[in-house]
């Protein structure tokens, strides 16, 4: 399958996008001082009411985000994963995204599952040590988050194989092949670290030569834990893809409409039946790994000083602004809504009970299983206090 | 010291004692490890002897193997027991295997270091303990360490032996502070210990739970009880004489450990038992384990994992017979 790029027009609703996967330099739309900048390949006429509400879900993807450190901090979760930084990359490519599109997120992707239309207080639940996943897959088009790195790649690409594989038999055998105009794709997230992982690498090849319509959604973040990209890959990680034979492209990640034309041509893309597409959005970790990292141990202040210059909610804010796209009231509502999502998130936080032990036992198979039965009715009669004598059931 | 100091200290002395000694990982140079088990040594050996690996533990485990036929005694560190699978066929399929496979002439003195167990309140895939799948898998030896005493002898004659070696470290036990003594004899690595001597019931623990036995006979003493407790500390080969010793003497024993029941080292452990005391048991082998189910999420770890209460149930039910 070669690697050439095709030009295409991505009409979506009010964004005009003319896409060309396979872009070599970082693609970029909105510079860090809030300078609109054209691109060639990337023509895009974005609304102001598409670039309030990009500047909204971002604003409140951070407040979840500084909501989630305090709560971890005042030990009401057990541990907190900061996306600080990853705004614009995760609602770009989110807000990218269709109904019925399947995301594949890791522990990190808290904005898309906002966009996605997920409540926050579902997150909370995971680091609250509730719940190992929170949301129902089918229903907002997010699978649970990945823990174990890179494993849910190779999840993604299944996904797609079977929307493919539904197209097809739609279709009928008489039609030619190729994905159906407006058929779900499947968007894998992972970062920099998971490059290095052999299912990433698989999940790559898998999707190359079935031409599956998945996204490969990296965010360099530069950093996992304590190792810089470097670690990871001696090329640009979108370069990868051409050894994989499907096109890779570089974006600003602090560019959340750059990321969003990025994301909804490879999306396009995927849909035409072009195949995979590894967008690599050029990001950074604000924040330390998680609340369990002390980041000081390995990277320099001055290092995250001059990527919070190029912070992806001030560019927008700053665009706004000088364009008289926004009047101070609008961003006046956009606080206001934030502070209430803030403190109804705390609320609901602070109000949410253990479950009852005994439901552990649950959704471990989806039919009878004795074994388990007599154990979690075993522990039933002991939480009674009153444990039965007898042998241990087993 | 802390289990933490232990085995940090137990490192940079095997890797003063021999060159050939590596450490892989992911975040184990600069970083010093999430749990700083190999804090400094980075800076002490050199970044071509602490290697900070990209992220991927099938590359770990592969590449200690290639290190290990070129004369190397490479150290992995998997960050947490969950994040072994990416590496099990490394493990299984060739650590494993590589000296039968080539009757003899490769040695793959290669030490697998896992955190393991329960017990720290963390999001999933960080609790787990996947022991018995190795202790499954002829061609490995499986050791756990109880206390910082052991965490120091025992990595480093992990390190020394020519064998594959999983060595498992209780993490929620990394903080608690011991003496050690680094002139003690030290016991064979795959040794069991009597950690407490007992008359009544014979207990048996590895790893994380060896602490909760010790607690919970304590509290038996108070109640006018006497339990042996065993530490194990070798999976495999198991040594189970110990073991039997004090069975021969209490009639009655209890075997204690985090991972579920079903398929476990307390089912091998109860079967040899059986085999080799039958007639001086008074009571069947009773289990005090997790559930058959995956690792819980955080808020249900104190019903899920062996507790004081939960290990003098089963004393109590086995007396009961
Ligand atoms: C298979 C596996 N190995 C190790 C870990 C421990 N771990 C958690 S996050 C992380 C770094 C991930 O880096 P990256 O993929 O760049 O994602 P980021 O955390 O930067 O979002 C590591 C090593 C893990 N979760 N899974
Ligand atoms: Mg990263």
């Amino acid at each position: 399958m070669p690697a050439s790029p095709v030009s295409r027009v991505a009409a979506t609703g009010d964004l005009r996008i003319v896409g060309q996967a396979g872009s070599e330099a970082l693609v970029q739309l909105l510079t860090p001082e809030g300078e609109r900048v054209d691109h060639p390949d990337y023509v895009v006429d974005a609304p102001a009411e598409r670039l309030q509400s990009l500047y909204r879900d971002m604003v409140l993807a951070r407040r979840v985000d500084e909501e989630g450190t305090a709560l971890q901090r005042q030990g009401q979760l057990g541990l907190w994963a900061s996306l600080r930084g990853q705004e614009a990359a995760q609602v770009g490519s989110a807000r990218a995204l269709m109904a019925d599109d399947m995301a594949f997120p890791t522990y990190r992707e808290h904005a898309v599952v906002l966009c996605r239309g997920v409540d926050a207080v579902q997150i909370m639940a995971i680091f609250r040590g509730l719940t190992h996943g929170g949301w129902d897959p089918h229903r907002f088009g997010l699978a649970p988050y990945s823990i174990v790195i890179g494993s849910q790649a190779l999840h993604a690409v299944g996904y797609a194989l079977g929307v493919q594989r539904d197209a097809a038999r739609a279709r009928g055998p008489a039609r030619p092949a190729g994905q159906t105009t407006g058929s779900p794709v499947a968007v894998a997230y992972f970062g920099d670290g998971a490059a290095s992982q052999g299912e990433v690498n698989e999940a790559f090849v898998w999707a190359g030569v079935y031409n599956a319509p998945v996204v490969f959604f990296c965010q360099n973040n530069q950093w996992a834990i304590s190792q810089p990209a470097e670690r990871q890959t001696r090329v640009p990680l979108y370069r990868r893809a051409d050894g994989f034979g499907f096109p890779g492209v570089r974006v600003d990640g602090n560019d959340v409409l750059a990321v969003l034309a990025v994301t909804l041509s490879a999306l396009q893309r995927a849909r035409d039946g072009g195949g995979p597409t590894l967008i690599e959005a050029f990001t950074y970790r604000i924040g330390a790994h998680t609340t369990a990292d002390d980041a000081t141990r390995y990277r320099s202040l001055a290092e995250v000083e001059t990527w919070k210059l190029k912070d992806p909610l001030e560019r927008v804010k700053a665009f706004l602004h000088r364009k008289q796209l926004a009047d101070p009231a609008f961003f006046e509502q956009v606080g206001a809504e934030s502070d209430a999502l803030a403190a109804r998130l705390r609320r609901k936080c602070l109000g949410m009970a253990d479950p009852p032990a005994l439901a552990m036992f649950d959704h471990v198979y989806a039919g009878e299983h004795p074994p388990l039965r007599r154990q979690r009715a075993h522990l039933a009669a002991y939480l009674d206090s009153s444990p039965d004598p007898g042998e241990v059931p087993r | 010291m802390t289990m933490v100091q232990a085995l940090n200290a137990g490192l940079r002395a095997a890797m003063g004692a021999d060159p050939a000694v590596m450490i892989l990982g992911e975040d184990v140079g600069r970083l010093g490890g999430v749990f700083r088990v190999t804090d400094g040594l980075q800076a002490e050996f050199g970044e071509d002897r602490v290697l900070d690996t990209p992220l991927s533990e099938s590359g770990i485990v592969g590449t200690a193997i290639g290190l290990a036929m070129r004369g190397y005694r490479p150290v992995c560190e998997i960050q947490f027991d969950g994040f072994v699978f990416p590496a099990f066929n490394q493990l299984v399929s060739q650590l494993a295997k590589l000296r039968y496979r080539s009757a003899g002439a490769l040695s793959l003195p290669v030490t697998v270091r896992i955190p393991f167990g329960g017990g720290i309140g963390a999001v999933e895939h960080h609790s787990e303990s996947p022991e018995a799948y190795f202790a499954h898998t002829a061609g490995l030896r499986v050791v756990a360490c109880s206390n910082p005493q052991d965490a120091y002898v025992m990595v480093q004659q992990s390190i020394a032996g020519d064998d594959p070696v999983i060595f498992l470290e209780p993490k929620r036990r990394y903080w608690e502070k011991a003496p050690v003594d680094r002139a003690a004899a030290a016991d064979p690595l795959h040794a069991a210990r009597v950690a407490r001597a007992g008359t009544d019931v014979t207990v048996v623990a590895y790893g994380p739970m060896v602490r909760t036995c010790l607690d919970a006979a304590a509290v038996a003493e108070g109640e006018g009880m006497s339990l042996a407790v065993i530490d194990l500390r070798t999976l495999s080969p198991l040594d189970l004489q110990p073991v039997l010793d004090s069975v021969r003497s209490t009639g009655r024993l209890v075997v204690v450990h985090e991972a579920p029941s079903n398929c476990s080292l307390s089912a091998e452990i109860a079967a040899q038992v059986t085999e080799e005391a039958f007639f001086s048991l008074a009571a069947p082998v009773l289990r005090v384990t997790g559930y058959d189910i995956p690792y819980p999420p955080s808020r249900f770890e104190a019903a899920y994992l062996p507790d004081l209460d939960r290990i003098l149930d089963a004393v109590d039910r086995s007396r009961a017979y």
